[in-house]
C-alpha cells in the first residue's frame, strides 16, 4: 500500500470515529406538539413501526385524585406478538421489561418524549442472539422519536 | 493510476473539509439534538436551567459552557458530553452563546481567588445554604418549572459538584456573588451589604468543595447488581396473584390493573394466561418523585410480572435501584433506593 492510500485509509477511519456515538442516559426529544396532539401524533408513529399500542397509562389523572397538580402525563406501552412471545419463552429474565413503553408529558406549550435506550440492556443480557434485538428496537424507538420531534402538526 | 490517487486524496479533503464546515455550521442543529429538549428551543429552560436568561449570559463566559458540556453536571442530570468533537462543542458554544446580549463578552481568568475559607464557611450557611443547601447540595427539583408547582422559578444550582466546580472559575463565581442574577432568586450581594472581602472568602469557601465531594455523586458509579428482582413463589399463579394483591395494600400502594403480558397484542382468547402483570402505585409517593424528576415515568406504574412455567412460578420486577443511573440524578437515588426495597418486601411476602 503506497502512502496516500494509506492516508486515505487513515481519514476515512477518521471520518468513521468522527460520527455521533449515543448519548448516556435516556433517548429524549421535544415535540412542539401540544400533549394531545403528540399523544396521538405518538401513537401513529408507533403503529407505523409495526406494534400494537396495548396500554396507555393516565398519571396525570391519577395524581388529580388525590388533589396533586400535574400537567398531563402518560406513559404508551407497546409491542409486537411476534417478538414479545418468543423472546419472553427464551428469554424469561428480560419479561420485567416487557412491553416496550414510551413516556410523555406536557412541557408548557410543547411535550418532553422520552425512552430508555434498549441497547443498555446489552450490559446485562450479552447473549448475541439479543444484539439484533436491542438494536432494532433501538432503531425503531429512535425513528419514533425523531419523527416526534420534526413533526410540527398533526 | 496516478491520476485516480489524486481524485481520491481531493475527494477525500473535500469529506473532511466539508465535515470541519458542517460541525462548525450545525449549532443550532447540534442544540435541537442534544440540548433543547431540557433547556427549551429557545433556551428559556424547562427540565434545564433557562440558558438565554440575559442575566446568567452576562455572568459567564464562553469556557464555562464549553467545559459544562465537557463535564456535565455528575448526579444532577445535564450529562456529559464528553464524546462530541472539538468542533462540534465550540458549535454549541457558539450557538448557546449568540443569546449574550453584552457588548464586551466576558474571558474570566483560572487564578485562584485567596480568601477567608472559614470566615466564607460562616457567610455560606448564612447567607447561601438556604437554597444551595448546607454542603452545596443545590436546590430540589430539575430547572424551572413548567409542569407542575415547584417553590422557586428556577433550581439553585449545586455548588458542590464537579462539573460545576471544573467549569466555574473563581472569578466567575465572585462576579455572579457581586451582581446577582436578574430575574432569578440570586440577588447581588454587594447591594445585601457584603464586601468584596466577605464575598471573597466565600467564593475560597465554594473553591474548598473541591476537597469535600459529596457522596451521592460517588454513587452513580454503575454497581454489579441484576437490573431485574426476581422471587420464586411456592404456590400456583392465581394463589400467587391474591397474595402479591394482599402485600401491595399491606406496603402502603394500591393495586390498579391486571394483565397478561400479551394484553393489546393479540385475541383474548389467545393471550398467554401463565404471564400476567399486575400494577400498582402510591400516589403520594409519585408525586414526590416527579416534583424531583418528572421523567421518572420510564419507571411508571409500578408493576411485577408473574410467571408460571413448567409448575413453577416466579414474580419479576425491573431493579429500579439499578436504572436510576440512566437519570444522572442523585436526588432520585434515595426514591429508587426505596422503589427496591418495597419491591423486595410485597415480593418476599407474597411468598411466606
Amino acid at each position: 500500500m503506497n502512502s496516500l492510500k494509506r492516508f486515505a485509509v487513515i481519514l476515512l477511519l477518521l471520518q468513521a470515529v468522527a460520527l455521533p456515538a449515543k448519548a448516556e442516559g435516556l433517548m429524549m426529544v421535544r415535540s412542539q406538539l401540544p400533549f394531545e396532539d403528540a399523544l396521538s401524533a405518538l401513537e401513529i408513529a408507533i403503529q407505523d413501526q409495526g406494534y400494537a399500542v396495548t396500554r396507555l397509562q393516565q398519571v396525570n389523572e391519577n395524581l388529580a385524585k388525590r388533589a396533586y397538580k400535574s400537567d398531563m402525563y402518560r406513559v404508551v406501552f407497546f409491542g409486537k406478538l411476534s417478538e414479545i412471545r418468543p423472546l419472553a419463552a427464551s428469554h424469561p429474565d428480560l419479561i420485567p421489561f416487557l412491553p416496550l413503553h414510551i413516556t410523555l408529558f406536557a412541557e408548557g406549550k410543547d411535550t418532553i418524549v422520552l425512552c430508555a435506550p434498549p441497547t443498555d440492556l446489552e450490559e446485562w443480557y450479552p447473549d448475541p442472539k439479543l444484539k439484533p434485538i436491542f438494536e432494532h428496537w433501538e432503531h425503531d424507538m429512535r425513528l419514533i422519536l425523531n419523527r416526534m420531534q420534526q413533526q410540527k402538526s398533526l | 493510476m496516478r491520476r485516480l490517487n489524486t481524485l481520491l486524496f481531493l475527494f477525500l479533503g473535500l469529506l473532511q473539509v466539508n465535515a470541519v464546515a458542517q460541525a462548525s455550521a450545525d449549532g443550532a442543529k447540534l442544540y435541537a439534538e442534544h440540548c433543547s429538549v431540557c433547556h427549551g428551543e429557545n433556551g428559556t429552560g424547562g427540565i434545564g436551567v433557562p440558558l438565554a436568561l440575559p442575566s446568567f449570559q452576562a455572568a459567564i463566559d464562553d469556557d464555562y459552557i464549553r467545559q459544562t458540556i465537557l463535564h456535565g453536571r455528575p448526579g444532577r442530570v445535564m450529562p456529559a458530553y464528553g464524546y462530541l468533537g472539538k468542533a462540534q462543542v465550540e458549535a454549541l458554544v457558539r450557538f448557546v452563546r449568540a443569546w449574550n446580549k453584552a457588548k464586551k463578552p466576558l474571558t474570566f481568568p483560572k487564578t485562584p481567588i485567596k480568601g477567608d475559607v472559614e470566615h466564607g464557611a460562616v457567610l455560606y450557611a448564612r447567607d447561601c445554604a438556604a437554597c444551595h443547601g448546607a454542603r452545596g447540595e443545590g436546590g430540589k427539583g430539575t430547572g424551572v418549572t413548567m409542569s407542575r408547582p415547584r417553590d422557586l422559578p428556577l433550581m439553585p444550582p449545586a455548588l458542590n459538584n464537579s462539573g460545576f466546580l471544573a467549569s466555574a472559575p473563581d472569578a466567575m463565581i465572585e462576579l455572579t456573588l457581586m451582581q446577582g442574577h436578574e430575574g432569578t432568586p440570586m440577588v447581588s450581594f454587594l447591594k445585601k451589604g457584603l464586601s468584596k472581602k466577605d464575598i471573597d472568602d466565600i467564593v475560597s469557601f465554594v473553591r474548598n468543595f473541591e476537597k469535600t465531594p459529596l457522596a451521592s455523586e460517588a454513587k452513580l458509579v454503575p454497581g454489579k447488581d441484576s437490573p431485574i428482582i426476581v422471587r420464586d413463589s411456592p404456590y400456583d399463579l392465581k394463589t400467587t396473584l391474591e397474595n402479591v394483591k394482599r402485600s401491595i395494600g399491606d406496603n402502603e400502594y394500591g393495586w390498579g390493573r391486571v394483565q397478561t403480558l400479551e394484553y393489546g397484542m393479540t385475541s383474548p382468547g389467545n393471550e398467554n394466561k401463565h404471564q400476567v402483570i399486575i400494577y400498582f402505585c402510591n400516589i403520594p409517593f409519585l408525586n414526590k418523585a416527579l416534583a424531583i424528576d418528572p421523567r421518572i415515568g420510564m419507571f411508571l406504574p409500578c408493576r411485577i410480572t408473574i410467571v408460571e412455567e413448567n409448575g413453577k412460578v416466579r414474580m419479576m420486577s425491573i431493579n429500579p435501584k439499578v436504572l436510576s443511573r440512566l437519570f444522572n440524578n442523585s436526588e432520585l437515588n434515595e426514591l429508587c433506593d426505596k422503589l427496591t426495597e418495597d419491591y423486595i418486601n410485597i415480593m418476599e411476602e407474597a411468598a411466606l
